[in-house]
C-alpha cells in the first residue's frame, strides 16, 4: 500500500476513532445526570482517543520511511555475490540505479547481467514485503493504541489536561524549528567547510590572493592548478558593497531626513510607499537592470569621456544594489529620527536655530546610534546578496579596487561553484561551503552588532 | 556703549542669518534631491522593463498558403495518431514558402528563406489536422509563427533608428516588405507565452512552465511554513515559560530572519538533498527551502499580531472558564488571523521573487514540459527569467522583460491584497 493512502486511511481511522470515543463519553454520562458530570468535555475524550489513535503510528510510519530505503539496499547488495559489492559510494549508487532500473523495467533484463537481474527480483519482493509489513505494523499499532485509549476512557479522566499538554508539546516542536534551521545551517555549512580546510589549510583561504579554483583532472593539465586564496573574492565584496553604501547611505539618509521633518503629508503619503517599492522588487530584477540597461549606459559614457569601462564592471552592480537598499536605510532611519523626543526639537528651536541646524546639531547626534546600527543592517544586506552581482559583476578575481573593472565576490563564487552538478570529494564544491560560512560568521556578527547598538540606544529615551 | 554693542551684535546676527537660511535651503534642497532620485528610480525601473517588455505580448504571423500534401507529410491515415506524430508538417511549411517566393534557389537562399517562420510552425498545422482530417490532400491560407529575428524586425519597423536588421539580410528584408506589402504578416496577442513552457526559440517560449513551477513551489512553502509558523508564534507568545530556551529559540528566529537567502540554499543542498536524498531541482525541494527562508517572517509577524488583541480578551474567556487552549483556539486565534493572514501573504510575495537558493538545489535548468505535480523537475518564475536574462538570443530581452512585468504583477496583486486585508478586517481596540 502506498504512503499516502496509508496516511489517508490512518486520518480516517482517528476519525472513527474521535467520534466514537465522544459519543461513548456522552453515553457514560447519561446515567449520571449529563455531560455536565464528566471530568472534560466529550470533545477532549474524542481528542484524547484519536491522538493516540494517530500519533504513535504516524511515528513508527517516520522512522520507517527515513530508514526504508537504506535497510532494502543493503539487504539487496548483499543478496549479490562477494566478486559484485560496490566498493566505493559512486559505484554503490549507480549498482542500485541499475537493479532499479532493471526492477522497474526500463532496462531490459534480458540484455543485463543475470546477477543484477536476481537482485532487481530480490529487489522487487523486497518492496513489496516490506509495503505489505510496514502497512500491517501501523495499522496494528494505530488499533492497538486506540484500544488501550478505549479501555481507560471514563468519567474521572482527565483528558482535557491530556489533550492541552500534546497541543502545548506540538506548539514547542513548530517553535523548536528555528533552531533546528540554524542548526542545519551551521552544521551543514560547518562539516563542509571542516572537510575543506582539511584538503586546503585555513590560513592559504584566508590569506591567499589567487582565486582559480578549477581543479586539475589530468595531472599534466594547464592552467587548473586549484588555488584558494579568497582575499580577492572579500576586496570584490568590500568593494561592491562600498559603490552601494555610498549611493544608498547619503540618499536614504537624506530622504527619511525630508520625509520626517520637511516633507508635506501629502508628500509624504505618495512618496514613502513608492520608494516602499523598492525594497519589495526581486532582487533578479534589478540583476537584470543592472546587466542590461545601466551596465551599457555606463559603457557608452565611458566610451564617451575616454575611459574603459568593463562590461561587468563593479560599478553597475554596485550602483544598482544602492538603489535597492535605499528604502531599507530610509526606513530605518526614518523610525529612528522620529524616536527622537518631539521636546529636544522644541528646544533647539527655541534657542533660535534653523530646522536643518536642529536636525544637523541635534536630531542626528541623538539618533547617530540607531544610524550606525541600521548602515550596518544593511552592509549585510549587500554583503549577502547575490543575484544581482550574479548577473552584473563577474567572475574573474581580481585584487582591484577600480570600480570600472570587473570584480567578483564570495556569493557570485558560492554560484558558480554549486550550479550544476557537485561532487563533494573535491574541494572545488567544498569550496562553496567554506565561502558560505565566512558569509554566514559576517552577516551574522554584522546584525548582531547592529541589534546591539539599536538596543543600547533606545533604553536613553523610553 | 551698550547700545552700540547691542546694534553690532544684531547687525552680525542679521549678516550670519542670510548664510544660515541659505544653508537651510541647501539642506531641504538636497532632501527633496534624495526624495526626487529615490522615485526617479522606481520610475526609470518600471519604465525600462515595460518599454522593452510590452511588445513580448504580441507576436509576429505569417499568413501562408500550405498544402497538407500526402507526400511531403508521409501521412495517409489522419487518424492514426503515430503517423500523425511523426509527420513532417514543418516540410509542408516549407512547400508553401517555395510557392510564395518561388525566385528562392540554392541551398543558402532556400535555407534563408525557410527561417521566416518559426521551427515550431509545423506544430499547429499537426493540430489542425488531428481537429479535422479532411484537411488530409487540401490547401489552406493559415498564420503561421514567424521566427524571433522576423518577428524584432517587424516590431521594430516604426522605431526612429529603422529597423533592427542585425540578423536579417537584404534577401530576407525584401521577401518581408512583399510580404508586408500583401498584408501577409500582422502582429497578434501572444497566447504562446502564456500557456507554453520553456524553449530554446525565443517565438515559442513561454512562461507557464515556470508559472506552475512557483506555484507548486508555494503551496509546500505555505502548507508548512503558515501552520509552523502559526504555531510557534502562539507558543512564544502565550504560552512559553521566559526562561534561557524560549530566549534561546528567539535568538535563533532573529538570526534566521538575518541570514543572506543564498546560506538557505546550501542548507538545502546539503541537508535535504546530499543528507535526506530529496530528488533535485523539484518544486518539494524548493518549498522546503523557502519554508525555513520565510517562516521567521511569518512568526514575527503573527507574534505581532498576537500581540495586539488585548488581554481583556483573553482574561473574560478565563473568566468564564476557558481553558488556555480554548482560549487561544476560540479567541485569540481568530481575532489575530486577519494580521496572521497579512504577514503570510507579504512572507510569501518574497519567497515568490527569491531566486539565489532555488539556484543552489538545481531549479535552474532548461525544462520544457509544464510541471504537473511536486515531484516534476522544474523552474520558478524569477528563475526563469535569470536563465533567460542569459539567453543571447536579442528575442529573449523582450520576453525576459515580459516575464519580469509577469512576475511584478502577481507581487503586485498580492501586496496589495494584504494592504487591503489589513485594511478591512484589522480591528482598532
Amino acid at each position: 500500500m502506498g504512503l499516502t493512502s496509508l496516511v489517508l486511511i490512518l486520518l480516517v481511522l482517528a476519525f472513527v476513532v474521535y467520534s466514537t470515543a465522544r459519543s461513548r463519553a456522552i453515553s457514560l454520562a447519561k446515567p449520571l445526570g449529563g455531560i455536565s458530570h464528566l471530568h472534560s468535555l466529550p470533545f477532549f475524550y474524542g481528542m484524547r482517543s484519536a491522538i493516540w489513535c494517530a500519533v504513535p503510528a504516524l511515528g513508527l510510519l517516520i522512522i520507517w520511511s527515513l530508514f526504508d530505503d537504506h535497510i532494502i539496499s543493503t539487504l539487496v547488495l548483499n543478496s549479490l555475490p562477494e566478486s559484485m559489492r560496490p566498493a566505493s559510494a559512486t559505484e554503490h549508487s549507480l549498482l542500485i540505479n541499475s537493479i532499479e532500473n532493471i526492477a522497474s523495467g526500463a532496462l531490459s533484463s534480458v540484455a543485463s547481467d543475470p546477477h543484477l537481474v536476481s537482485a532487481a527480483k530480490v529487489l522487487d519482493d523486497l518492496n513489496a514485503m516490506a509495503a505489505n509489513l510496514v502497512t500491517i505494523v501501523v495499522l496494528s499499532t494505530a488499533i492497538f493504541c486506540s484500544a488501550l485509549a478505549w479501555i481507560k476512557l471514563s468519567p474521572q479522566l482527565r483528558a482535557r489536561q491530556a489533550v492541552e499538554k500534546a497541543f502545548k508539546i506540538a506548539l514547542l516542536a513548530a517553535a523548536c524549528v528555528a533552531i533546528f534551521a540554524t542548526l542545519g545551517i551551521v552544521l551543514s555549512v560547518l562539516f563542509e567547510s571542516i572537510r575543506f580546510f582539511q584538503m586546503v589549510p585555513a590560513s592559504e583561504f584566508l590569506l591567499g590572493t589567487e582565486w582559480s579554483p578549477q581543479m586539475a583532472i589530468r595531472a599534466d593539465q594547464i592552467g587548473s592548478s586549484g588555488s584558494f586564496g579568497a582575499i580577492p573574492l572579500f576586496v570584490g565584496t568590500l568593494l561592491i558593497s562600498f559603490i552601494a553604501m555610498v549611493i544608498a547611505v547619503p540618499a536614504g539618509l537624506m530622504s527619511a531626513i525630508y520625509l520626517a521633518e520637511y516633507a508635506e503629508p501629502a508628500v509624504r503619503n505618495f512618496a514613502k510607499p513608492v520608494l516602499e517599492i523598492l525594497a519589495g522588487i526581486p532582487t533578479v530584477v534589478y540583476g537584470f537592470f543592472a546587466a542590461l540597461t545601466v551596465t551599457p549606459f555606463l559603457r557608452q559614457a565611458g566610451a564617451n569621456i575616454g575611459l574603459d569601462v568593463s562590461s561587468e564592471s563593479a560599478l553597475s552592480a554596485g550602483l544598482v544594489m544602492g538603489v535597492m537598499i535605499i528604502p531599507f536605510v530610509s526606513s530605518l532611519a526614518d523610525d529612528v529620527i522620529t524616536a527622537v523626543p518631539q521636546s529636544l526639537r522644541d528646544g533647539s528651536l527655541g534657542l533660535g536655530a534653523t530646522k536643518s541646524e536642529t536636525i544637523k546639531k541635534v536630531i542626528f547626534p541623538a539618533a547617530l546610534p540607531g544610524i550606525v546600527g541600521g548602515v550596518m543592517l544593511a552592509v549585510s544586506r549587500a554583503v549577502g546578496d547575490t543575484m544581482i552581482v550574479v548577473m552584473a559583476a563577474g567572475l574573474a578575481a581580481k585584487m582591484t579596487i577600480n570600480p570600472l573593472e570587473t570584480v567578483t565576490t564570495v556569493t557570485v563564487q558560492i554560484v558558480t561553484l554549486l550550479v550544476g552538478d557537485q561532487e563533494f570529494d573535491s574541494p572545488k564544491t567544498l569550496a562553496a561551503f567554506a565561502l558560505g560560512l565566512m558569509l554566514f560568521v559576517v552577516t551574522l556578527a554584522l546584525n548582531f552588532f547592529a541589534l546591539r547598538v539599536v538596543n543600547k540606544y533606545r533604553e536613553q529615551y523610553d | 556703549m551698550i547700545n552700540l554693542t547691542a546694534a553690532s551684535r544684531e547687525q552680525r546676527i542679521r549678516l550670519g542669518l542670510k548664510k544660515r537660511h541659505r544653508a537651510e535651503r541647501q539642506f531641504k534642497f538636497y532632501g527633496a534631491l534624495a526624495i526626487v532620485f529615490g522615485l526617479a528610480c522606481v520610475f526609470l525601473l518600471f519604465g525600462d522593463i515595460v518599454s522593452k517588455g510590452h511588445k513580448a505580448f504580441q507576436l509576429t504571423y505569417i499568413n501562408l498558403e500550405v498544402t497538407y500534401d500526402q507526400d511531403i507529410l508521409g501521412v495517409n491515415d489522419p487518424t492514426d495518431a503515430r503517423q500523425v506524430s511523426l509527420g513532417n508538417f514543418h516540410g509542408a511549411i516549407k512547400a508553401g514558402l517555395k510557392n510564395r517566393f518561388p525566385e528562392a534557389t540554392g541551398r543558402k537562399n532556400k535555407r534563408e528563406l525557410y527561417s521566416l517562420v518559426s521551427n515550431g510552425a509545423g506544430y499547429n498545422l499537426r493540430d489542425r489536422l488531428i481537429e479535422n482530417p479532411v484537411l488530409l490532400g487540401k490547401t489552406i491560407k493559415i498564420w503561421v509563427i514567424a521566427d524571433d529575428d522576423v518577428d524584432t524586425y517587424y516590431k521594430s519597423i516604426g522605431e526612429s533608428d529603422g529597423p533592427f536588421t542585425g540578423r536579417t539580410s537584404e534577401q530576407k528584408e525584401g521577401w518581408l516588405k512583399e510580404l508586408i506589402k500583401a498584408g501577409d504578416i500582422e502582429k497578434r496577442f501572444n497566447f504562446n507565452f502564456f500557456t507554453e513552457g520553456d524553449s530554446r526559440e525565443p517565438e515559442l517560449a513561454g512562461i507557464r512552465g515556470a508559472a506552475m513551477g512557483s506555484f507548486y513551489t508555494l503551496i509546500i512553502t505555505i502548507l508548512l511554513a503558515f501552520p509552523l509558523g502559526v504555531a510557534a508564534a502562539v507558543y512564544l507568545e502565550e504560552f512559553a515559560p521566559r526562561n534561557r530556551w524560549t530566549g534561546f529559540i528567539e535568538v535563533n528566529i532573529n538570526n534566521l530572519a538575518a541570514v543572506p537567502s543564498i546560506i538557505f540554499g546550501l542548507l538545502g543542498l546539503a541537508v535535504f538533498i546530499n543528507f535526506f536524498h530529496v530528488p533535485r531541482s523539484v518544486p518539494l525541494v524548493g518549498g522546503l527551502v523557502l519554508t525555513l527562508m520565510t517562516l521567521p517572517t511569518i512568526i514575527i509577524s503573527s507574534r505581532a499580531a498576537i500581540k495586539s488583541v488585548p488581554p481583556s480578551i483573553r482574561e473574560a474567556a478565563i473568566g468564564v472558564g476557558a481553558s488556555p487552549m480554548q482560549v487561544v483556539l476560540h479567541h485569540v486565534l481568530p481575532l489575530a488571523m486577519p494580521g496572521m493572514l497579512t504577514g503570510a501573504i507579504i512572507g510569501m510575495a518574497r519567497a515568490l521573487g527569491e531566486t539565489a537558493p532555488l539556484l543552489m538545489i538545481g531549479m535552474v535548468a532548461f525544462i520544457v514540459d509544464i510541471p504537473s505535480g511536486f515531484h516534476d523537475p522544474s523552474t520558478a518564475l524569477p528563475v526563469q527569467i535569470f536563465l533567460w536574462a542569459d539567453s543571447p538570443e536579442r528575442a529573449f530581452v523582450e520576453k525576459t522583460s515580459a516575464a519580469i512585468m509577469v512576475l511584478l504583477a502577481f507581487l503586485i496583486v498580492m501586496n496589495t491584497f494584504a494592504v487591503v486585508l489589513r485594511k478591512r478586517l484589522e480591528r482598532r481596540w
